[in-house]
């Protein structure tokens, strides 16, 4: 299939309803509109259902309720819209049923701007609503990885039954590149997955006996009921963390004098720094999670190569996963982080001029 | 080879749209591309830029730091961006809105009263095609034939008239480009 020239949010929506998502609820909010004005002009083409709620709260509640009839079915808003949501997504989370959430970020707390922005770090990978819970936690770098995330996405969601989140941010939803989409699920294959009786969604038993209904619950008055209920959660959780770590290796070698870790936009941006860089004979490498629940602890301990005498983080926010990173280094090296903040994205200029100061130290 | 380029001037003169053609012509001329707005309450009258990148290479960032190429459609995108240039850079004006130009003497200044050549032609709305086929003439970035190929299948159903003015305002500006 021929490249098309897209933007972020129109691509990850057009990948999603190839992936045979027919179910989508949303409420507007800037700068993620073109995805709910994309899927409100083709879902009804595609025989699904787009509905505009009337909040964000009544969104999540629609996913909620759609996720447990075993749907594909995906809400999207932007960071004040994802807050809003979260005590749904915690119902969701504890209810174990599947769905995709996309938060296309900009700048905080409360209203804020409408600029990129990735201080929802911590709401998306260390909980947001309450309790013992984990959100799959995808940050695509790119509109062709935004896309291809889409399907992968409702891939993890149905294989852990768990909701997953991308976590993308204005400029990603605003940016226009080529994408490729992987081919569309057929209609045939789609009318299968709907008629998919999955053990655990409320539609009645293969047998028609509607005395074998399932529930659908996130309440267990009983502690020692609960107590199991979480106990289950945190093993699915672990073996998540054992099967879905996703990073990138940039310029990796034992050369590097400085090691980035860097997610998303922001690590466009580094390897812009570090290419320059390199022209002039500095060894720069970066690490990227691409997964940022579960995170690659060892993967990033590992790429500490013998002459780094630091590890550089860099986030559009005041320092989040720079946390992370540090347990990762584990003392054994430095761990410095700048950032930009309030919408405000940093340039090539600006992080090669932090790489050189560090180089010089 | 990377060449970075901006397009600036006030909302409603197409600035982004000069972006978008270019990235869409640079793919089907098999080249990687990204094209980033800027966004946020802009509103026709207010002012509006876009980056664009084409490349040989997978693009690092798609933002632009110093661009190769800038141009600039009004006087407050030349304050406000030629400072940016890379030496040895082209900026493209249009001095119709830029009465005060540029001083800068380590780049290449292409200038023509690119409001009035559109009025000329026919219709204000193909500055922007005007200001595409400059950067053509100059730089070679993209071919004729692509865009031209593109409008087509955009316009020629819908608006044939506006097509031939906007194929045009293109040739215009390559030869503006050349001069």
């Amino acid at each position: 299939m021929a490249k098309i020239l897209m933007k972020g949010n129109e691509a990850v929506a057009e990948a999603a309803i190839r992936s045979g998502c027919r179910l989508y609820f949303a409420y507007p909010i800037t700068p993620q509109s073109e995805l709910i004005e994309y899927m409100a002009r083709m879902m009804p083409k595609v025989d699904g259902t787009f509905i505009q709620a009337e909040s964000e709260i009544a969104a999540i509640n629609m996913v909620y309720g759609a996720a447990g009839c075993g749907k594909r079915v995906m809400t999207s808003s932007s960071s004040p819209g994802i807050s809003l949501k979260m005590e749904g997504i915690s119902y969701i989370a504890g209810a174990e049923l599947p769905c995709v959430i996309i938060n296309v970020q900009r700048g905080g707390p409360g209203l804020g701007d409408i600029q990129p922005a990735q201080g929802d770090y911590f709401q998306a990978t260390k909980g947001g609503g309450h309790g013992d819970y984990r959100l799959i936690v995808l940050a695509p770098s790119s509109v062709q990885e935004f896309a291809d995330m889409a399907a992968d996405a409702f891939d993890l969601a149905d294989k852990y039954r768990n909701p997953v989140m991308i976590l993308a941010d204005g400029m990603l939803g605003q940016m226009m590149e080529p994408v490729e989409f992987r081919p569309a699920k057929s209609d045939e294959e789609v009318a299968e997955m709907w008629k998919q009786h999955k053990s655990w969604c409320i539609n009645p038993n293969e047998d028609g006996d509607k005395k074998h209904h399932h529930e659908i619950n996130s309440l267990e008055i009983d502690p020692l009921v609960l107590e199991k209920h979480v106990n289950n959660l945190s093993k699915k959780y672990a073996e998540i963390k054992k099967n879905e770590i996703r990073y990138e290796k940039y310029e990796l070698s034992d050369d590097n004098e400085i090691l980035c870790v860097a997610w998303g936009t922001a690590s466009r941006v580094v390897k812009s720094a570090i290419n320059e860089l390199k022209k002039e004979g500095k060894s720069i490498g970066l690490v990227r999670p691409i997964n940022v629940w579960p995170f690659p602890y060892d993967e990033i301990a590992k790429a500490i190569g013998p002459k780094v005498k630091k590890i550089y983080v860099f986030e559009l926010n005041t320092g989040q996963m720079v946390d992370d990173v540090k347990i990762a280094a584990a003392g054994k090296v430095p761990v410095e982080f700048w950032g930009k903040v309030g919408g405000v994205v940093f340039t090539p200029a600006e992080i090669k001029e932090k790489l050189e100061a560090a180089l010089k130290e | 080879m990377t060449t970075e380029m901006i397009c600036a001037g006030f909302g409603g003169q197409g600035v982004l749209t000069i972006g978008k053609f270019i990235a869409q012509a640079s793919m089907k001329e098999g080249k990687n591309v990204s094209w980033l707005p800027s966004y946020g309450p802009e509103m026709r009258g207010g002012t509006a830029n876009v980056s664009t990148v084409v490349s040989d290479e997978a693009i690092a960032s798609p933002i632009v730091s110093f661009p190769d190429i800038l141009v600039a459609l009004n006087q407050p995108s030349i304050d406000k961006f030629a400072p940016m240039i890379r030496p040895g850079g082209i900026l493209i004006y249009n001095t119709s809105m830029c009465p005060n130009g540029c001083k800068r003497e380590d780049i290449t200044q292409i200038s023509a009263p690119m409001s009035d050549i559109a009025n000329e032609i026919g219709n204000p709305m193909v500055l922007n095609m005007l200001a595409i086929g400059v950067i053509i003439g100059k730089t070679a970035l993209i071919k004729y034939e692509t865009i031209a190929d593109d409008l087509t299948s955009y316009m020629k159903a819908k608006n044939p008239e506006l097509l031939e003015l906007n194929l045009k305002a293109i040739k215009r500006g390559i030869e503006i480009g050349k001069s």
